[in-house]
């Protein structure tokens, strides 16, 4: 099976679309996928980085963070398939906008827990005497959060951006399901014509996908976080300059007066 | 110069932080606020800065009321230190001791060359420069928050608790170094600490507050040790007070005798014949003293050997001319001959002096202020006794 | 798709209010992938976990193992879940319709999110209390089981909470390649959808799965107090 999946990725034919035998290529489904995702991601970090800096910073509405995390117990097929019925059927000429908007409601849906969570958490976790300090210099609401707890908050922001991209893509794999684009078409037409090389294929290239959008993000989160924060750096302590002097010291007091 | 006028801090339960608080820290000096837990001293400081409103009264900051003003511009004008410093994870250490000035909207470039000044006048090597909080230890980054509440040169310094986060080693060369900062400065300085040594040891002012938020004495530290307000102020400042104040009164002149040293190198048979009885000063060849060397007990096989740093025993502390005679005397009690040793500007040996003589140096001084304490005593009675209490 | 199309039943009704109907009428059927469901979401956790724990205390206990064990579980974390239940069967043998890549897939996919949390719950547990322990004489086992357990236990039981209730969503997405369980429910739902759309067994699974999520999880919390009382304690 396994070399029967390789021939099946090898082949030329299926990185090619040909409209007329009703098959999309792999690039082309690729472009989908991403597309679906990342417009899922933008409205939900367009959502939820604004409402969890808001909560983190001034403490108040905390009950929106575990509420908003409870949705996770709802099975987004189930959604996908609930939403799909009720929308599609306003949408009579253009069928894909019918599956479209159902789905993108659930990606966002189930991307908004995860950024909401973490840029709360990361906010919340900045420490009190930084934040305290923040403000007896002089700043402004506004600037402890944007230049003191933002930045600092951007390690756990990322996580939950990283773990939402995850969730979001996985469930775009299952929105082909209906008849929309994505490497989800290779699982399910597979699945419905029992060319099982073809679905095991779009298991690999979602796999693969995952995986380096994932990668690409990190790389992104390493050159934006700043080492102070994640610790990365060679840990030499110069000299100290605390060390005590001689052996026979003066008791160190000063004349008053 | 910062004035409270019947400042009153009371929280929505009810508790009384902080009760009609009315005093005056001077401009240019250093006032501590110091008392135990739940007085409110941490709450006093605070208001200053307005982290914290108060309820009643009002603060005056060189006669401007502290609430005309916008919190953060005010705070921009004050600099401000705390416990564990909480310097800004994601900054390097210089871009945090730049902050007020770059949000003063000062040039970059000058901001962190002022910085780096800054750096190297709290004591830190300029390398430090680049690194990041992280990187540093507790007491270097102590210093960081010192540079960083200097770097906008304000008049007015708030410190709370600053040195208390570090170990004792550590504190006590912060504490020096920070008088002889603002022996450069001359900042006007808000001081909180819940130790009453530290209290005694950098204010020039002192406001022992009561749990309740009262003010339970403001005096310089001597009057604090010799004349305690009420008996709390009495309990809080502790035992040994009678030595404590010694650190207050300066040595002056005082009579000592030569000592007759011996240059580390010479033989011991040279150190018996210099010393006095069974011990011996040893200096280096810049006549510093580096300990003393028990002559008298060591046998006489010994006595071809040079004198060698090993042998020395080093128990004494060192009197450093201009210095108190608490110093003095700790110097004659500490050393393992019976006399202190005391030393010019430079370390190098002036003479000594035994632990008698300190004392009746003590005594004459003591009678005098005996006579001036019961002379005190009687005008403060009459003036009770004539204004109606 | 296989399955076969039911009747539309006596009820007729295709409101979404109508799914208990749909369910008396069809109890068997849904309660057979109930039980299926619960099966299969609370198995992978369970082996998972058992996996985990080693191996979460072998990353912990011999540091070097630590980067390696995180990413590669790390890695298969981020593959899709769907894209694990197709890759499995041909890695095992299997083939591609056979039921047993759900709880295998789903099983690596716990033992992915539980290692690290298992390694980072029992590097949670302080110094001095392992030093403690140790010098009363526990021996390693017995510290283990004895000590350092219960105190990572909230850490891994939050790891659990999570691990549990995406399974319960993630069998459901198995029901659309032909698997049994209440995801069946969509799958009836969406062919029974012509031309107008029924709602009652698509709601009801949506009800049926939020219920054993929330069920499961509270069995977690519940089993958490009980190993963790001390907790009660100091909170009160």
């Amino acid at each position: 099976m396994i070399s029967d999946v390789l021939t099946w990725l090898n082949d030329p034919a299926h990185w090619r679309d040909r409209p007329y035998a009703s098959f999309t290529g792999i690039p082309s489904e690729v472009l989908a996928h991403l597309k679906f995702s990342s417009i899922a991601v933008l409205i939900a970090l367009a959502i939820a980085v604004p409402a969890g800096l808001a909560i983190g910073h001034t403490g108040r509405g905390t009950s929106v963070v575990s509420t908003v995390n409870a949705v996770r117990a709802i099975p987004t097929v189930g959604l996908l398939v609930l939403l799909a019925l009720l929308i599609s059927p306003h949408f009579y000429g253009r069928t894909d906008l019918g599956y479209v908007l159902p789905t993108e409601i659930v990606l966002v849906l189930i991307a908004i827990p995860p950024i909401l969570a973490n840029t709360y958490a990361g906010i919340d976790n900045v420490e009190p005497a930084v934040r305290d300090a923040a403000r007896g210099m002089g700043m402004t609401g506004g600037q402890v959060l944007g230049k003191v707890e933002l930045p600092n908050a951007l390690p756990l922001m990322f996580s939950g951006l990283r773990s939402a991209t995850l969730q979001v893509i996985a469930t775009a794999t299952i929105a082909s399901y209906f008849p929309l684009d994505g490497l989800g078409r290779y699982i399910y037409d597979g699945y419905a014509q029992h060319d099982f090389p073809q679905m095991v294929s779009g298991g690999v290239l979602v796999a693969l996908l995952a995986v380096i959008v994932d990668l690409v993000l990190a790389t992104v989160q390493r050159f934006v976080v700043s080492p102070g924060v994640t610790r990365r750096f060679s840990k030499k302590t110069a000299a100290s300059a605390d060390a005590p002097t001689g052996a026979l010291r003066t008791t160190g007091e000063v004349a008053t007066g | 110069m910062i004035r409270f006028e019947s400042v009153t801090k009371r929280y929505p339960d009810g508790t009384l932080a902080v009760d009609e608080l009315s005093l005056e820290a001077p401009s240019g000096e250093i006032t501590v606020f110091v008392g135990p837990s739940g007085c409110g001293k941490t709450t006093s400081l605070r208001m200053i800065n307005r982290m914290i409103e108060p309820s009643s009264g009002r603060i005056l900051l060189d006669d401007r009321d502290t609430a005309s003003l916008k919190p953060s511009e005010l705070r921009r004008g004050i600099g401000y230190v705390i416990q564990h410093a909480g310097l800004f994870p994601h900054r390097t250490v210089v871009d945090n001791v730049a902050t007020v000035p770059y949000l003063l909207g000062e040039n970059r470039k000058q901001a962190r060359a002022r910085a780096m000044e800054l750096l190297e006048r709290v004591g830190l090597d300029p390398a430090f420069a680049k690194r990041y909080p992280a990187q540093l230890s507790g007491g270097q980054q102590q210093r960081v928050g010192v540079a960083r509440a200097l770097a906008a040169d304000p008049p007015v310094m708030l410190m709370d608790e600053p040195f208390s986060a570090v170990d004792p080693v550590v504190r006590e060369q912060l504490q020096n170094e920070f008088l002889r900062l603002q022996a450069e400065l001359h900042k006007t300085i808000v001081f909180v600490t819940h130790d009453i040594d530290e209290a005694i040891k950098l204010g020039d002012k002192v406001a022992v507050m009561r749990v309740g938020g009262h003010l339970a004495q403001l005096a310089p530290p001597a009057e604090l040790l010799s004349r305690p307000a009420d008996s709390f102020v009495a309990a809080f400042v502790g035992r040994d007070r009678g030595y404590r104040a010694l650190g207050f009164a300066e040595a002056g002149e005082l009579p000592l005798t030569d000592e007759h040293p011996v240059t580390v190198g010479a033989t011991v048979r040279e150190a018996r014949e210099r010393a006095h009885d069974e011990w011996a000063l040893v200096v280096d060849g810049d006549r510093k003293p580096l300990g003393w060397l028990a002559v008298g007990r060591l046998p006489d096989a010994v006595l071809a050997d040079p004198v060698s740093e090993e042998l020395l025993n080093l128990g004494g502390t060192l009197a450093r001319t201009g210095g108190s005679l608490r110093s003095v005397l700790d110097a004659a009690l500490s050393s393992p001959s019976g006399r202190g040793v005391m030393v010019d500007d430079g370390g190098r040996l002036l003479g000594t002096i035994t632990a008698g003589e300190v004392l009746d140096r003590i005594e004459h001084r003591a009678s005098a202020e005996r006579e001036k304490a019961v002379e005190q005593a009687v005008e403060d009675h009459l003036a009770r006794s004539e204004s109606p209490s | 798709m296989t399955a076969v199309i039911t009747a539309a039943p006596a009820s007729a009704n295709s409101s979404p209010w109508h799914f208990w109907g749909y369910f008396m009428d069809n109890r068997g059927e849904d309660l057979h992938f109930l039980w299926l469901h619960f099966y299969l979401s609370v198995l992978p956790v369970v082996v998972g976990l058992l996996i985990s724990l080693p191996l979460g205390y072998v990353a912990r206990r011999y540091k070097w193992t630590y980067p390696p064990i995180v990413s590669v579980t790390g890695l298969l974390y981020t593959i899709p879940s769907i894209a694990l239940f197709v890759i499995v069967p041909p890695i095992f043998g299997l083939s591609s319709l056979d039921p047993k890549q759900v709880p295998i897939a789903l099983t690596i996919y716990s033992v992915a999110l539980l290692t690290r949390v298992v390694a980072d719950g029992l590097a949670s547990v302080s110094e001095e209390t392992q030093l403690a322990a140790t010098a009363m004489g526990y021996g390693r086992l017995r510290r283990l089981v004895g000590v350092e357990l219960p105190i990572a236990a909230p850490v891994i039981a939050a790891g659990l909470r999570v691990a549990m209730v995406s399974n319960v969503s993630l069998v459901a997405v198995a029901g659309t390649i032909g698997m049994d369980n209440l995801g069946r429910l969509f799958d009836k739902g969406r062919q029974l959808s012509t031309p107008d759309p029924y709602y009652p067994p698509i709601v009801l699974g949506i009800v049926l799965c939020v219920a054993l999520a929330l069920v499961l999880d509270g069995a977690i919390v519940l089993g958490n107090r009980v190993i963790t009382p001390w907790r009660r304690a100091v909170a009160r």
